[in-house]
């Protein structure tokens, strides 16, 4: 059980503005932070894992004390065994990937549970190589597997995923699942993805200039009330093609792509790479354009 | 020829260079991370040496150390030191003197690690020495050799400081900048070419090396 309740001045590129957190978060969790950027989703991480000190407020971790402003109490990041994984990535890069996976280390005896990550993360044929030699992927799962080597009770993803192409960001999901799953972590997760954070999310927070405006599962949170249709779908648009009066839109859905036949009217305003939503109203699929 | 000029030159510039390697880590470091306010005013004085004469550093040593003073007269008394024309002075003065040449490598080098780099190691458990000395100072392997060379090469061409505060003692305080200085007043042109070569020829071979190792010719090379 996390427990955060934090404000912390911003200097953000339009002018101040104050990060205010209050957070709940159950064990075994996992939970996606979305918004915008500079809405204060990695500052979030960043006080949790102890790197930034919030000006005010309380962090409390299965009832044990990390931050109390009033009680002077701030823990420093490396008495919270956290695993943090970067935007980056921060692999060191004179190290093989298993030397960066032995320095995360505590105990050098235990060889066992670090073949398992190996393993895990089909690191095998890579663990003797240098990061630079990695792709983004195999980077990926190597600071993936980093960060749970310390058998952290929390594991905390800047936006791991982003960098990453579609077939490989499918795998990789499964795999963050997996070790969610078999390490009984309390996951925090920044995303854009939708439809990631619909496959991974048991509860989704969205920030907005550093205040917490939405909070639920995430059909809860994304899905819009004014549709009213029996199934809905988001995607993202690959191809809008006309015929004759009507437009043939192709759109990606999660690893499928299906067509969509839509009026002149409802595709204004979406173009290609547009994330979208394709919802059944009646009997014709109807196409609205989500927010970004 | 008489080779003590040379042999005192590299010496000096060999204990002052290990003397400020163990110094400059620590400064770098401080000065790459560090958000302190008077943090530009330590960085003025790490700068000073690139622009002030050198005979104003020595003219102030040889000053300040003068037995005939509070300060050099409590060294005498206290410690038992004379720094004014001794080996000793000129090590400290070098130590200043060369101080920007190491410190502003490894300073830019540290500043150039990502600081998730830094924060990853923290987050791992590690402590400020080891992610120091086990993850930083590995990856800026590059800038702390140039820190050392140019600070051994800067020391080698020390002629102002050295005149001032050391003098022209043999076997002590004369260094081969200062032989030179000497031999050429003497019109002793033959000796003089000689210790301008040497110092031409090792220099050259120095800076030489390092090029090669930074720009990692040497591997492609050995490959």
């Amino acid at each position: 059980m996390i427990s955060m309740q934090v404000e912390k001045k911003l200097h953000a590129a339009d002018g101040e503005m104050t990060l205010k957190l209050d957070l709940q978060i159950s064990e075994g969790h996992l939970v996606t932070i979305y918004g915008e950027s500079g809405a204060g989703k990695t500052t979030t991480l960043r006080i949790l894992s102890g790197l930034l000190k919030p000006d005010k407020g309380l962090i409390e971790v299965d009832g044990k004390v990390w931050y109390n402003s009033e009680r002077g109490i701030c823990l420093r990041p490396q008495q919270r065994n956290i695993g943090f994984v970067f935007q980056d990535y921060a692999l060191f890069p004179h190290m093989s990937v298993l030397q960066n996976l032995q320095f995360a280390s505590k105990s050098k005896a235990d060889k066992a549970a670090m073949d398992r990550l190996v393993e895990l993360m089909e690191l095998g044929a890579l663990q003797h190589r240098k990061p630079q030699s990695l792709s983004g992927g195999q980077q990926q799962r190597a600071a993936l597997a980093r960060a749970l080597v310390q058998k952290p009770k929390i594991l905390l993803l800047d936006e791991p995923l982003s960098a990453l192409d579609y077939k490989i960001r499918m795998k990789l999901q499964d795999h963050l699942l997996e070790a969610h799953q078999e390490f009984g972590l309390t996951t925090l997760l920044i995303s854009h993805d939708i439809s990631e954070i619909s496959k991974l999310s048991d509860q989704v927070v969205v920030l907005k200039k550093g205040e917490i405006t939405k909070q639920g599962t995430a059909a809860e949170v994304f899905v819009d009330e004014k549709i009213s249709g029996k199934f809905k779908f988001t995607g993202e648009v690959l191809n809008i093609q006309q015929q004759d009066v009507v437009f043939i839109v192709t759109v990606r859905i999660q690893n499928q792509v299906v067509k969509v036949i839509a009026q002149q009217t409802e595709i204004q305003g979406i173009k290609t790479g547009d994330r979208v939503m394709v919802a059944s109203k009646a009997f014709n699929p109807v196409i609205y354009k989500m927010d970004p | 020829m008489n080779w003590d000029p040379l042999i005192l030159t590299f010496k000096l510039a060999f204990v002052t260079t290990v003397i400020l390697f163990v110094l400059s880590i620590p400064l770098a470091n401080w000065l790459a991370h560090s958000r302190s306010r008077i943090k530009p005013l330590i960085e003025t004085l790490v700068s000073m040496p690139l622009v002030l004469p050198p005979t104003v550093l020595g003219f102030y040593f040889l000053v300040a150390f003068s037995p005939g003073n509070a300060f050099g007269s409590w060294l005498n008394d206290w410690l038992g030191l004379r720094l004014v024309f001794s080996f000793p002075g000129l090590v400290i003065a070098s130590v200043l003197y060369s101080l920007p040449f190491m410190v502003h490598p490894i300073q830019s080098g540290l500043s150039g690690i990502p600081a998730s780099i830094r924060e990853a190691s923290y987050v791992m458990g590690r402590s400020r020495l080891d992610t120091l000395l086990r993850v930083l100072l590995p990856n800026i392997k590059p800038s702390i050799l140039t820190g050392i060379v140019l600070a051994f090469a800067h020391t080698v061409g020390e002629f102002g400081v050295v005149l001032m505060i050391g003098g022209s003692i043999p076997g002590e305080t004369r260094v081969a900048s200062i032989a030179i200085y000497d031999e050429v007043e003497a019109l002793n042109y033959a000796s003089a070419n000689f210790y301008s070569a040497v110092l031409f020829i090792i220099t050259f071979c120095v800076l030489l090396l390092v090029y090669l190792v930074n720009g990692g010719y040497l591997k492609r090379f050995w490959r």
